[in-house]
């Protein structure tokens, strides 16, 4: 029964022992403006249920330098991928001798806005589908070409590229189509499920700990709406889930597969957290 | 007179070193360790901890990577400190040894469930634990002794 005493009083200490070591950084007060013109919103009132008042891109994490070099997207390294998924928007490929062009012409017009909704309910799949799943979907039924190995090169830049199409576009996933609410709940019970050896959940990092140091890291809220990502730290553009398994695989877990159902349920939920936050992708990050 | 009581202690220390030899070979596993309150007062081990040894095991990531949430100007040769958990200056003056190892054995036991401290030697884990952790604590027995006399010496 001591426990009760005992952790006010740590609590006491930790409050104070923080306001003294003067470590805890908010996220830099900044705008993010993508070649001198156009503005990005970076934070946005929280949807009803959130746990925040305000969500957060992960961009106001960042330092002085990673901030920089996404506003200006000759340095941003991501944006090589941008120009590879032009390309491959464009290249034949599979038995029906199709291209991603051949059925929606210019992305800029057909895939302006797209990105900003997945995941997306899928009724002949049954299932929520991201973008990957469904550059999948349309390689196989419409292309006659294999599904692409998780993670390819290609696979990373066609994403970035259609992605790329919804630049400054608030992200607003559809929760009323099909099952959505279900697999949002089943995210939401995964991102407070501790895992791993160091019983960690992605509350105990991006809920409890935004705003703080976890070694050199500034943790972020965890919002996706930069994904994929050009992640310094990896010298190359990172995708959702590969994002996501390298934080289960931190917590000393077994690493989830990418495309897994549970992959899934968390991308809807994460990607609901970060609800009115524009599109960022390729964003830069550490 | 002198003499007799050298000689007299030397054979105790040399009984304490023996025993604590053989105890050292069975340390107290991660299910039988005995909390009291907030303290476990009994050694996990039979040799006392190396204050140097936990030092190193503190800021090693493989091993304790206190550095990850704690910040210890003690350590100050050491770059990037977290800030997630309390600065651990002067800790020993705020709580106990036996307190301090509660707190590295199993935070969870002190601070509440709540904690996003990892129990450094309990097999309290989270779900899917990866294969090479499975049945397996964070830190040996004695890398806790070390880590606590480590501990122990950061007073103000
Ligand atoms: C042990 C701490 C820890 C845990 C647990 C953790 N993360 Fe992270 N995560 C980090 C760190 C550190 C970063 C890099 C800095 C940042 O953006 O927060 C990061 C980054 C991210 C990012 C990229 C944010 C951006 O702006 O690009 C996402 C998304 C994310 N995490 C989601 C999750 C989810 C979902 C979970 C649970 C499955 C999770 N994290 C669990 C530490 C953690
Ligand atoms: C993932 C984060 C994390 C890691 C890693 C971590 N701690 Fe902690 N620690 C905390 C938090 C948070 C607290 C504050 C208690 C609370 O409110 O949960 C704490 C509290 C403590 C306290 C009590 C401090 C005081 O003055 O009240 C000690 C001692 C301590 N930790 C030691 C350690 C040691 C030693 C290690 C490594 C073997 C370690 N911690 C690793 C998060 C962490």
């Amino acid at each position: 029964m001591r426990l009760r005493t005992i952790v006010p009083m740590a609590v006491g200490i930790l409050a104070v022992g923080l306001a003294g070591a003067g470590l805890r950084a908010d996220p830099v007060e900044d705008k993010l403006v993508i070649d001198g013109e156009v503005e990005l919103v970076t934070r946005a009132k929280a949807p009803e249920g959130h746990p925040f008042d305000e969500v957060v891109s992960g961009w106001h994490y960042r330092t002085d330098e990673t901030r920089a070099l996404q506003q200006d997207s000759f340095a941003n390294p991501a944006m090589l991928y941008v120009e590879r998924g032009a390309e491959i928007w464009k290249t034949v490929q599979g038995a029906a001798g199709k291209s991603c062009a051949s059925c929606h012409g210019d992305a800029a017009e057909s895939m302006k806005g797209v990105g900003a909704h997945y995941p997306k309910w899928n009724a002949a799949a049954g299932k929520p589908v991201n973008l990957e799943l469904q550059v999948d979907a349309c390689r196989k039924n419409n292309m006659q070409a294999e599904p692409y190995k998780f993670d390819h090169a290609d696979q990373k830049a066609l994403v970035t590229y259609i992605k790329h199409q919804s630049l400054g576009a608030p992200v607003a996933v559809d929760l009323t189509q099909g099952a959505m609410q279900s697999w949002w709940d089943k995210g939401k019970d995964l991102y407070y499920t501790r895992t791993g050896q160091l019983n960690l959940s992605c509350a105990s990092c991006h809920e409890q700990n935004n705003g703080k140091y976890i070694r050199a890291d500034h943790l972020s809220q965890g919002n996706v709406n930069g994904f994929p990502t050009y992640r310094l730290k990896d010298a190359d553009v990172v995708s959702l889930h590969g994002r996501l398994r390298g934080c289960v695989r931190d917590t000393r877990a077994t690493t989830p597969k990418a495309f897994s159902d549970d992959l899934i349920a968390l991308e809807v939920y994460v990607t609901w957290r970060g609800t009115g936050l524009a599109v960022e992708t390729p964003a830069v990050r550490h | 007179m002198r003499d007799t009581c050298k000689t007299a202690l030397l054979g105790a220390t040399l009984l304490l070193a023996t025993t604590a030899g053989a105890r050292a070979t069975e340390p107290i596993g991660p299910s039988d360790v005995t909390f009291v309150e907030t303290a476990v007062s009994a050694p996990l081990t039979g040799t006392p901890g190396n204050p140097a040894e936990g030092r190193k095991a503190f800021a090693n990531v493989r091993m304790g990577n206190c550095l990850a949430c704690h910040k210890n100007s003690e350590m100050s040769e050491q770059l990037f400190h977290g800030d997630v958990g309390t600065p651990l200056d002067g800790v020993a003056e705020r709580w106990k040894p036996e307190e301090l190892r509660a707190i590295v054995v199993n935070s969870k036991k002190v601070f509440g469930p709540e904690t996003v401290m990892p129990g450094f030697y309990s097999l309290e884990a989270g779900v899917d634990v990866a294969e090479a952790f499975k049945g397996k604590t964070i830190l040996t027995a004695q890398q806790v002794e070390d880590i606590v006399a480590y501990l122990t010496t950061l007073k103000n």
